[in-house]
């Protein structure tokens, strides 16, 4: 093997920088000082459970100081009195056992810690601490140190104990006990009838099963009743009409049954069936407790900033306590919290996580500077112009959509059907009553019960919860993620797919960099290196990383002019690098491609061309997609790389440039109008707007658990290839719904073929119900696996 | 009074006091994380064998 990977976390180690350490190599010095701490504190058996499990601590100096304030603290403990103190903190990097192993053994490395518990499906860690002995800034920094930096956002600052909901798992606790002890007492009479034994207890089974029956029919089905209610105050037929209502019935006429001693009533598939629903509710819920579908600014907001105080002491403040003509420090990689103007002679500022453009923007003393931005380098001084709500960003945010997602007049599958079916229902049953009401009465009103009660769709309710669930979880394991089951159907329904390009169509990670001219020999490129250096454009930076390791030289004249280039000597050679207008060397007529042009004493070489760097499979994905789906690609970007996106997407994708924000948002819209559904692809902040107009929005990410806006579903990158796929697979669930509801039907027929002859007696009704749920429960999982299966 | 009685009023009770039980364990948030306490359990021995060992004192910096 020539290449080693670092034994902590796993990066592949470059030679020049290899750290050797109890004959273990690797990749840098914070690497290999979270080795010291853990076999230093014994518990280098965190490598044991899963090779290189760490990450790269990074620096973290002074970034944590605001803990040092009580107010902000106290807003993020989540208990607190006298010296004990309970924090749940967030940290991304949670990922394998090691991870829980090395979290859950804090109070080896922190004395003051006394417990900590990690949650693996939320990633958080919650820390018990003695608060006289350590602090939470002190736990901030020691977690930082060996790895594991949570993240704290501004999120975290209103955030007040989430109240868990587990309603529906003590329904089907209660509508499960129910059902089990019902079953059990009414077997002996469904095996033998008319027996000296049996008739002597009839009475007390019957009763007991009746009082049994209660927690079921009162607790464990009273959503069905509040929804079926709503439903019919609204005007709309859903499906719990007629599930509400096969309930009731249920219950009345076996109470009625046994009370005038005709049977022992329904009691059982009743509780059965209810417990079978709300078990579909329960697999329905399928949820990524790590993922957040419903980010806004505040999750990407710092909680505090420091501000300079006119004395010129640093302090930490709550980012709303930030009103205009303060002065604020941001560090590198802090973000701006709120617009203002730059005091600091320079600054490059990455708006990327507004406009979705990796590069960035160089800023002068008295520029304007807008939140949302992050400081890329040294730290900088700014005065705020606007307070936090008033800037740009969260002006953006407060647009409508934002505000609150349109109402999508969204019917699920179920319902659609149910508007057919309760109506049927109702009438045949009248029509049954009808006729049997001239030939016997008492006849009339069991054939009227046993219709509404064989007919209650329950393997009809239970299709698509099943179908959707698994669907759900087969999508999941395949990386993308969807926020419910709703989305699977609308996913269906998608005509038009609106791809964002950069960050979604390309990739971020890095920008191909190709050299256009005459070649340069190594003793230039060295040259080259040693000029770039000493350029913190942008643009000079990706090309230092760009070009390979060299030897360092000593530049003896260096001069850089802003917008232009650069002109340096080294070693009694002249270079010149920049734009072409600097150069004077027009070769051609570029300015839609970015190129860094290179002169070496007076004579031109070529130039470096940034092209954007195209995902894999895009190519073969438009193809696929395009002959069936309408596909557009909107760009925030000039249309520079116009010529190269025809000539690599089908000829009917429609390509538009320079669109901002609003625009990409109103885009959507228009296509809506149009009669359109639409499914917008995005990446950064920048297409949240789009995704949160769109009817199924996907955000698409390089690392699932950081983060996104607020979508319909995340996928994550690797799998940008297998779109089609799923666009197709969501389409064969609902094929397979279709399906099931066939055969839910066919079962309803069997059974109204029993209830309209008058014949339906318990037991058939017993056998019946969970036949079919069982049948409908393997057919939605065995489909949707074969269909899972194909390409 | 029949031996029947009996039987099935223990049976219930003891059906009421796994149902009280189960709503308890559900209370408790037993039911929130279903897959850290799966790991976590698998790391009792590795942490016996290490209380074992003297603990070595952490000195100042090496928090930070």
């Amino acid at each position: 093997m020539d290449t080693k990977n670092c034994f902590h976390c796993g990066n592949e180690i470059i030679k020049k920088d290899e750290v050797l350490f109890d004959e273990k190599s690797f990749c840098c010095n914070g690497c290999k000082t979270v080795y010291e701490i853990f076999s230093h504190n014994d518990m280098s058996c965190y490598y044991d459970f899963q090779a290189s499990p760490g990450a790269t601590p990074l620096d973290i100096k002074g970034k944590y100081d605001f803990l040092d304030n009580e107010e902000i603290v106290n807003k993020l403990l989540e208990f607190q009195e006298d010296a004990t103190a309970i924090v749940s903190l967030y940290i991304p990097h949670i990922h394998c056992s090691s991870c829980i192993w090395i979290l859950e053994n804090l109070q080896k490395l922190q004395s003051g810690i006394s417990t900590s518990q990690v949650n693996f499906g939320e990633k958080k860690v919650r820390i018990n601490f003695n608060s006289d002995k350590t602090s939470l800034k002190q736990i901030v920094e020691m977690l930082s140190s060996i790895g594991y930096e949570p993240y704290i956002s501004l999120e975290n600052f209103d955030e007040g104990k989430k109240k868990v909901d587990r309603t529906l798992i003590y329904k089907i606790g209660v509508a499960f006990f129910c059902f089990g002890n019902i079953m059990l007492l009414s077997f002996p009479e469904y095996f033998e009838v008319e027996e000296f034994w049996i008739n002597q207890y009839r009475g007390f089974f019957r009763w007991l099963i009746f009082a049994l029956s209660l927690p079921t029919f009162i607790y464990s089905a009273s959503g069905y009743y509040v929804s079926a209610w709503k439903s019919i105050k609204s005007g709309l037929l859903n499906i719990d009409i007629p599930i509400a209502l096969g309930i009731v019935v249920m219950f009345i006429r076996s109470t009625v049954d046994i009370v005038f001693d005709y049977g022992q009533g329904f009691f059982d598939s009743m509780c059965g069936l209810i417990f079978f629903m709300l078990l579909g509710k329960l697999f329905q819920i399928k949820t990524y407790d790590f993922l957040s579908f419903e980010r806004d600014y505040k999750s990407y907001f710092p909680i505090a900033v420091t501000r300079v105080a006119s004395d010129g002491s640093e302090e930490s403040v709550q980012v709303y306590d930030i009103i205009k003509g303060d002065r604020l420090l941001i560090r590198n990689q802090e973000l701006l919290p709120v617009d203002g103007i730059l005091i600091s002679p320079k600054a490059s500022i990455d708006y990327s996580f507004v406009t979705g453009e990796a590069v960035a923007i160089e800023k002068k003393s008295g520029d304007k500077v807008f939140a949302g931005g992050k400081q890329l380098g040294k730290v900088i001084e700014m005065e705020v112009l606007f307070s936090v709500s008033n800037s740009y960003l969260t002006q953006l945010w407060s647009n409508d959509v934002f505000q609150k997602r349109v109402e999508q007049q969204h019917k699920t599958i179920t319902d659609k059907i149910s508007r057919y079916f309760t109506p049927a229902l109702l009438g045949l049953s009248i029509v049954s009553f009808l006729y049997w009401v001239f030939i016997d009465v008492t006849t009339a009103f069991n054939v009227f019960t046993a219709i509404l009660i064989v007919a209650c769709p329950c393997a009809l309710a239970l299709t698509a919860p099943f179908t959707m669930g698994n669907v759900l979880r087969i999508l999941g394991n395949r990386k993308f993620y969807l926020k419910n089951a709703l989305v699977v159907e609308q996913l269906a329904k998608v005509d038009s797919i609106v791809f964002d390009k950069t960050g979604t169509i390309t990739t971020n990670e890095k920008t191909a960099i190709t050299y256009e001219g005459s070649e340069l020999n190594s003793a230039e490129l060295r040259l080259l290196k040693n000029v770039l250096r000493g350029s913190n454009h942008p643009l000079s930076r990706r090309l230092y990383d760009f070009i390979p390791n060299q030897e360092k030289l000593d530049t003896t004249n260096f001069e850089e002019i802003i917008g232009k280039g650069i002109f340096a000597e080294i070693e009694g050679v002249k270079v010149k690098l920049g734009s072409s207008q600097f150069l004077k060397t027009m070769t051609e007529n570029t300015h839609k491609k970015t190129k860094v042009h290179v002169e070496f004493n007076g004579v031109y070489k070529g130039s470096y061309v940034f092209n954007n760097q195209y995902r894999e499979g895009l190519e073969l994905l438009f193809e696929k997609l395009s002959k069936k789906y309408n596909l557009i690609v909107l760009s925030g970007d000039n249309d520079g790389e116009r010529k190269i996106l025809e000539k690599m997407l089908p000829s009917n994708t429609s390509l538009v440039f320079n669109q901002k924000p609003e625009q990409k948002l109103q885009y959507i819209e228009s296509l809506q109008k149009e009669g359109k559904n639409v499914m917008m692809i995005g990446d950064g902040l920048n297409d949240a707007g789009a995704l949160a107009q769109s009817n199924v929005g996907i955000s698409i990410s390089e690392k699932v658990n950081v983060f996104s806006p607020a979508c319909d579903g995340i996928l994550d990158a690797s799998q940008f290839d297998k779109i089609a796929f799923f666009m197709n697979y969501s389409k064969n669930a609902m094929k397979t719904i279709y399906m099931s509801f066939g055969l839910s039907l066919l079962y309803n027929a069997v059974g109204l073929s029993y209830a309209v002859s008058g014949n339906l007696s318990p037991i058939i009704a017993a056998i019946i119900m969970p036949l079919s749920t069982i049948t409908i429960v393997s057919f939605v999982t065995i489909m949707t696996n074969i269909y899972a299966r194909k390409r | 009074m029949s031996v029947i009685y009996m039987l099935i009023t223990i049976s219930i009770i003891v059906a009421i006091f796994f149902l009280y039980a189960f709503i308890r364990a559900v209370k408790s948030g037993q039911y929130d994380d279903d897959y850290t306490p799966s790991v976590r359990m698998l790391f009792d021995d590795e942490l016996r064998k290490e209380t074992n060992k003297n603990q070595i004192q952490i000195t100042e910096e090496k928090q930070l």
